[in-house]
Parts: structure tokens; C-alpha cells; sequence
């Protein structure tokens, strides 16, 4: 599969610039449609359009169990999907279980809701290490969790994209969906962290 | 490219709480080569995931010494690998434009302002 001939290293940059020139010759891509695609990437879609469903989710309970019954469809109704939105599994935190989700074979991730994978999720370690020791690695991020709560470590692949539904902090109750919005971070809907209180 | 880059400020990227998508202007424009193609039904979207963990998978079992994790790397393999396999442009074309690319004269690094990867 290596057939690139991998004695030699021509820069990464280099072998993009190439490949991009070659397909744009042959019509099969537009640079300029290319930039609006990677401008709709780097700042349209991300972990805000995740926020608004996690704050529906917590102030409408019937759209929480569309949303836990059948995620890309509740995440549907919201405007969002596209590729990686496919076959997303939406699984709750509460007091007593504790879901954090990794991909091991490579980074599969619910682009529409939460954006393009942070570095970390796409690292080797945290791959390797969330399913082996996920208490250990969870507090090395931060994120200590009392004995007594369970965690299940959900592996995404191209048939499953687990999306957390982190649970809705104390202290909360009096707030409007539009005011949790800003809450919800990305790390809480992979649940390598956990959603606070303003 | 026309993209902010400003991460401060109202109009901040929601993308990821503050982190950068992509670590080198490279990385976007093979991203962005995949998901064209994905969307133009050149190949699908299985077929270049299976293409991908190949990749990392290969390098995982024998990392190179010389060489750091680099995801989009991998990325980049696997698009090659799909392309190859597809007969739509082949390894050998893409590095022999890409010798070509190397021997510009320095100062024309950027030809097409859509910039490229720093060296690190």
C-alpha cells in the first residue's frame, strides 16, 4: 500500500501541491470551491453546532429522546449533517456513568456537530491509552471522576460515531437553552471533560 | 487562502474551542481533496476510511525513527493509496510534479497564494 516508495521523502506540502495540481487539471477538483469547503470547515462547522443540540437536549425532553433514540436524525433537525454525520449514537453522562469516546483504528468523529478532531483525539497515545486505563488518562486531562462512577469507553468507527450528552451542571435550572449554549464545550461531548456551572 | 485565522474575538471560529483545525496550510488542502472527492462520488467514504487505518495502522506497527506522528500524513498516504487503486492519478505522477514543485527557484514557494506547509 506504500506505493508511493516510501525511500523517498518528498515533503508532505510538496506531494499535496502536486496531487491538488494533477486533479485540478484533470477537472476533478476546483481549488476555489476547495477554499470555500476548507473556510466551511475552519469556521462554520464545530463544536457550537454540538452545543446546540446538547442544550436542546437538556431543555426539551422529548427532542432528548429523538436525539437518544436516533442521533443523526434528531442532530437532522437542527440543520446539521453531511459526512461523518452518518450512523451518530448519542449516549448520556449522569451522576453514575461517565461516557468518553475515542476511535482506535483511526479518528472517525461526527464532523457536523462537533468540527474536525482535535490533535489529541487523532494521537496514538490517547487512542491506545483511553481504552486501556481511561480513569488514568482522564485525569491526566483534568477530569477526576469519584470512584464509584463508571466509565464506559465508546470506540467509534465508520458504523458508530458516539456523540456524548454531557450531563446538565447544578445550578443550571433557571438558565434558557440560548444561555447553556455557550457552556457545552467539545471536550465535555467527548467526555474528556465535564460541563460547568457559569 | 481567504480564511480568518484570527482565533480572538466575536468572530472567533466556533470549531474547537480555540484550537487550530490545521497545523499547516497543506493539511487543509488535503483534507479538502478528500472531501471533494468523496462528494463527487470519485470514491466513497468507507473506501477512503479503510484506506486511512490502513495507513496508520502500517505506521503504527513500525513507526518510522526519522519520522514524528503526523495524522494528515497518513491522510494524505490514504488518499494516494484510493486514487492509485481508482487509476486516477497515480504515485509515480504525483512525484514526479511534485520533483518538478522542488525545483522552482526559491521565491516562488507560493505561486497560487494558497500557501504551504512551514518546515518543522
Amino acid at each position: 500500500m506504500t506505493s508511493d516508495g516510501s525511500a523517498e521523502r518528498l515533503p508532505p506540502a510538496l506531494r499535496t501541491e502536486a496531487l491538488e495540481q494533477l486533479l485540478t487539471e484533470r477537472g476533478l477538483v476546483d481549488p476555489d470551491a476547495m477554499d470555500r469547503l476548507i473556510t466551511q470547515y475552519e469556521t462554520n462547522v464545530g463544536p457550537l453546532n454540538g452545543a446546540k443540540v446538547v442544550a436542546r437536549a437538556w431543555t426539551d425532553p422529548a427532542y432528548r429522546r429523538r436525539l437518544l433514540d436516533d442521533g443523526t436524525a434528531a442532530i437532522a433537525e437542527l440543520g446539521f449533517g453531511g459526512p461523518q454525520g452518518e450512523y451518530v449514537v448519542v449516549v448520556e453522562n449522569t451522576a453514575t456513568t461517565h461516557n468518553v469516546v475515542v476511535c482506535t483504528l483511526c479518528s472517525c468523529y461526527p464532523w457536523p456537530v462537533l468540527g474536525l478532531p482535535p490533535s489529541w483525539y487523532k494521537d496514538p497515545a490517547y487512542r491506545a491509552r483511553m481504552v486501556r486505563e481511561p480513569r488514568t488518562v482522564l485525569s491526566e486531562m483534568g477530569l477526576e471522576l469519584p470512584g464509584d462512577v463508571e466509565i464506559i469507553v465508546r470506540d467509534s468507527t465508520s458504523e458508530v460515531r458516539w456523540l456524548v450528552l454531557p450531563e446538565r451542571p447544578a445550578g443550571t435550572e433557571g438558565l434558557t437553552e440560548e444561555q447553556l449554549v455557550p457552556l457545552v464545550t467539545r471536550d465535555a461531548m467527548v467526555g474528556v471533560a465535564r460541563v460547568e456551572a457559569p | 487562502m481567504s480564511a480568518p485565522l484570527n482565533a480572538e474575538g466575536p468572530a472567533a471560529p466556533p470549531r474547537s474551542n480555540g484550537e487550530l483545525v490545521f497545523a499547516e496550510p497543506w493539511e487543509s488542502r488535503a483534507f479538502g481533496m478528500a472531501v471533494t472527492l468523496y462528494e463527487t462520488g470519485v470514491f466513497t467514504w468507507p473506501r477512503f476510511q479503510a484506506a486511512l487505518i490502513a495507513r496508520i495502522a502500517a505506521w503504527e506497527a513500525a513507526p518510522a525513527e526519522d519520522e514524528c506522528w503526523s495524522y494528515y500524513r497518513h491522510w494524505l498516504g490514504a488518499l494516494e493509496d484510493v486514487l492509485a487503486d481508482g487509476g486516477t492519478v497515480f504515485a509515480g505522477e504525483v512525484t514526479a510534479r511534485a520533483r518538478a514543485l522542488a525545483s522552482r527557484p526559491t521565491g516562488h514557494d507560493h505561486p497560487d497564494g494558497h500557501g504551504h506547509g512551514r518546515p518543522h
